[in-house]
């Protein structure tokens, strides 16, 4: 019958409770985050008499955990960006050559001949040792060490008529995607902690792409600025100079163009004597005529090839490369031994601090391909909030007096559920961190047309139930569990089309995944115990011998 | 006190005595939908079709065509220009929204073809604000649309499957062609208005579905009830007896759902105006086709009767139409 436990009504009471807490916040959202910002930055660099203001903005022993803005919401950038990670074995090819070379010096002189990006081609001059030579090649061959590629060589090598072909294998490639999606995600992580923003979003999506959220910044495109460029630094030897950009530079040299000279091409030898993973710190600075330039030190191993290369090549000049393009190529003058340098070319102050910024963080392993970009001003997002804003309180205000008007003091219980119905989902976006978005908050106000539908099913039933005269206690118990099959049916569907939207959505349309499959999680709780509890309270104490829903 | 009645105490309307008419008029809507679907098209945003987007504010009125001026020297291709009106914002609050095809050997707009864009529209309106810039490249376009349908698909298929195994599959049948009315109308009233489509507004299809699903269930779980408790009664009978029953409780739950949905369309703002729109309009074509569609075909397909027992006659369904 009308009967709750003690410890049921409890356990109700506590969840709106501690939902309601959790969601407490969010209603002061500006102190709040002030609060959130204060205390991470003094756990990071320590209290300043400023930061202790703003950290005094919410009281320690509150939750302070927010609803985070979506970008449509705050203002930002989006991009998607694919990596080629094709790159990569071309790269690796490069590394083999010599590699190759050196094992086959004590059977046969070899020569590198033309051949696509990823693969390796090498011509014997003595095509009788093609059988020995294969071998050797093959005995260069690693194993793979991940687990579905486990027990196989990393590179496949074919031969016909003294011609050599070495390319990467198959499980090699899936172990080096993966290598190269790793430190693709933590280069671009570096590089926007080094910016310092708030909050960046750095997921990896699918198998060779990442999404990159920046919250609070201009435009994509200066977020591109910083994680475009790849930034591969190599120091090469210059072998000419010249004008040409068709000339062939020969097998072993690069052919590239100067950023500054235009019409003005290096060959340069295509090994570099130094790389930017050898750098242990670059910043921006000035040389000597007060250009905007960036300084830089090796570590010890980059050093030592640095000050050897400089003590042997006094006179020659030298390559600095970023990207394939010559940033500048200046003549060794001395034995340069410290293992530090600066690089100058026609920067800005701007350009020379993002270099510094690129150079510290790393290089990334591949290149990038932009593939989605979204860029939402901070007013558009405002404007959307307060749009939000006037529309979720009418639509609130409109549903709790139709809810009123037509089921009378049940109708006030309904209200006052669905109320705690939307704290809940706060407190529970809260919670989890989540994300709320601009489809987000309708979904919130979908919810709150449709939260009540669980009411107006237990309403209608017990209506119904009055007709046969059963008395009012029965009738609300029928009521009650009559109606319970129709709502969880209706909800568990609706559900099920949430965690669709959710797996196959992203960005805003993901948001509106979780307010709305929260908002139907939330609303079966308050719709059916919390009205529940209620009524069962109200009942208890008026025990009314007539009853009008 | 007295109490907001929308449906009077005790209602038995039939329902299925104008069967003919509103079963042919929801199988017109659709073809008409699908004919509209194809010789239009839809106005696909960039999400679907690549390109870039570029939303303006300026305080002085939008010229389309001073703006069309304008940019034409780019050799973009196609652009297409449009003023948005909303009735929340200010006077001095002009939005428009610009939007240009994919470029030739790129994805995502690169930052100079953003920016000639930016500075061409700033000679014609010298104070313009850019509130925000979109890009899509094809190749992400490509998957998001085929997404979308893969979304829609699996919606439908996960809904057949659950009401197959909660109900019987006559219903799941029953239910799913309802589901597909919806979302054929409502793919209809996008082509046929050309509002942009794009990718919340198959969240909103997927909310459609949800919605108008959450309706059908309501009913056929009263009719699953009442199956078993007029065991005599012809289907029909009882069919529409389910569906007075529950009427007052359709109208209600439609009734507050509007009410948010329109307060959202009005005052939410133009950015999600389309989405807003396509649930607003899901809402009654949903609420129409649970009454109407769903079990029209519940009926012609026939459901078993006799609850008590265990499916002793399971395959043979069709002869208990009218036991």
């Amino acid at each position: 019958m009308l009967q709750i436990s003690l410890w049921k009504r409890l356990l109700i009471a506590l969840t709106c409770a501690v939902g309601l807490w959790l969601a407490l916040p969010n209603a002061f959202y500006g102190p709040v985050e002030q609060h959130n910002d204060a205390a991470a930055a003094i756990e990071k660099s320590g209290a300043t008499p400023e930061l202790e203001t703003q950290l005094a903005l919410w009281p320690e022993w509150m939750p302070s955990g927010l609803v985070n803005l979506g970008l449509d919401l705050r203002g930002g950038a989006h991009l998607l960006a694919e990596v080629n990670v094709a790159d990569v074995y071309a790269s690796r090819m490069e590394a083999t050559w010599p590699e190759v070379r050196d094992a086959l010096r004590s059977l046969t002189p070899v020569r590198r001949q033309e051949s696509p990006a990823g693969e390796l081609r090498v011509r014997l001059n003595d095509p009788t040792k093609m059988a020995e030579a294969m071998e050797t090649v093959r005995g260069l061959a690693r194993q793979v060490t991940t687990l579905s590629g486990a027990g196989s060589n990393d590179i496949v090598v074919s031969g016909d008529d003294g011609l050599i072909t070495i390319t990467l294998s198959d499980a090699e490639m899936q172990a080096t995607d993966e290598r190269t999606m790793q430190q693709s995600l933590e280069i671009i992580r570096r590089r926007i902690d080094e910016v310092g923003t708030r909050e960046p979003t750095i997921q990896r999506q699918g198998t060779d792409r990442i999404l990159i959220q920046v919250p609070g910044i201009g435009s994509a495109t200066e977020l591109k600025a910083i994680i475009g460029t790849t930034a591969q630094l190599t120091f090469n030897p210059v072998v000419s100079r010249g004008s040409n950009g068709n000339d062939n530079p020969g097998i072993g040299n690069l052919l590239l163009p100067s950023t500054d000279e235009s019409g003005v091409f290096y060959t340069l030898e295509a090994a570099p004597v130094v790389t930017g993973e050898e750098l242990v710190d670059a910043q921006p600075s000035f040389d000597q005529n007060g250009r905007p330039a960036v300084s830089f030190r090796f570590d010890t191993t980059g050093a030592r090839k640095f000050g050897n290369y400089t003590a042997e090549n006094i006179g020659s000049p030298f390559a600095i490369v970023l990207d394939n393009e010559v940033i500048s190529a200046p003549t060794i003058q001395s034995h340069i031994p410290g293992g530090s340098g600066i690089i100058t070319g026609n920067f800005s102050v701007e350009e020379s601090t993002n270099l510094a910024v690129l150079l510290r963080a790393g290089a990334l392993p591949a290149g990038l391909t932009f593939v989605e970009e979204r860029t939402i001003g901070p007013e558009l997002g405002q404007d959307s909030i307060d749009a939000g804003k006037i529309a979720t309180t009418v639509a609130f205000a409109a549903v709790l007096l139709f809810m009123f008007a037509s089921y009378g003091l049940f109708g006030f219980f309904a209200n006052i559920a669905l109320i705690i119905n939307v704290g809940l989902i706060f407190g529970l976006l809260s919670l989890i961190g989540a994300t709320l978005t601009l489809p987000g908050i309708a979904g919130i106000v979908l919810t709150v047309g449709m939260a009540v539908d669980a009411n107006v099913l237990i309403f209608e039933r017990i209506r119904e139930e009055l007709k046969t005269a059963k008395g009012p206690a029965r009738a609300i118990s029928l009521g009650y569990e009559k109606a319970l099959s129709a709502i969880l049916d209706a909800n568990i569907t609706t559900f099920i089309i949430a965690v669709i939207l959710f797996m196959l959505g992203s960005g805003p349309v993901r948001g509106f995944a979780v307010t709305l499959g929260l908002g139907i999680v939330t609303s079966v709780f308050t719709a059916y115990f919390v009205t529940r509890l209620m009524v069962v309270f109200w009942f208890e104490r008026r025990r009314p011998k007539q009853l009008t829903v | 006190m007295k109490r907001l009645k929308l449906v009077p105490d005790d209602t038995n309307y039939d329902f299925f005595g104008y069967a003919k008419l509103t079963f042919g008029l929801s199988c017109v809507a659709i073809v008409l939908s699908l004919a509209v679907w194809f010789t239009m098209g839809l106005n696909y945003g960039i999400d679907f079709r690549g390109g870039t987007t570029v939303r303006t504010e300026s305080a002085t009125a939008v010229d389309v065509a001073t703006y069309r001026a304008a940019l034409e020297p780019l050799g973009l291709g196609d652009v297409s220009i449009s003023e948005v009106f909303d009735p929340t914002s200010a006077d001095d609050k002009h939005v428009a929204m610009i939007r240009v095809q994919a470029q030739e050997g790129e994805e995502a707009a690169t930052p100079e073809t953003i920016s000639t864009i930016q500075e061409a529209l700033k000679t014609v309106a010298p104070e313009i604000k850019f509130t925000s810039v979109e890009s899509v490249g094809p190749k992400v376009s490509g998957e998001l649309i085929q997404t979308a349908f893969l979304a829609v698909a699996a919606s439908l298929g996960a809904i057949l499957i659950y009401i197959w195994l909660r109900f019987e599959w006559q219903f799941s049948v029953g239910a799913v062609a309802a589901l597909f009315h919806d979302v054929v109308l409502t793919i209809g009233i996008f082509s046929a208005l050309q509002i942009r489509f794009d990718l919340p507004v198959i969240a909103a299809i997927l909310t459609i579905i949800g919605y108008s699903i959450n309706d059908t269930v309501v009913i056929f779980d009263r009719l699953r009830e009442n199956l078993r408790k007029y065991k005599k009664r012809p289907l029909r009978e009882v069919m529409n007896l389910s569906v007075n029953e529950t009427l007052s409780r359709t109208v209600m739950t439609s009734g507050t759902t509007l009410l948010a949905l329109i307060a959202l369309l009005i005052l939410g703002g133009d950015v999600i105006r389309g989405f807003v729109f396509a649930i607003t309009w899901g809402v009654v074509v949903g609420t129409y086709s649970s009454v109407f569609v769903a079990k029209n075909i519940v009926l012609y397909l026939g459901v078993k009767r006799d609850w008590s027992k265990p499916d002793a006659n399971a395959g043979n369904q069709y002869a208990n139409i009218d036991a």
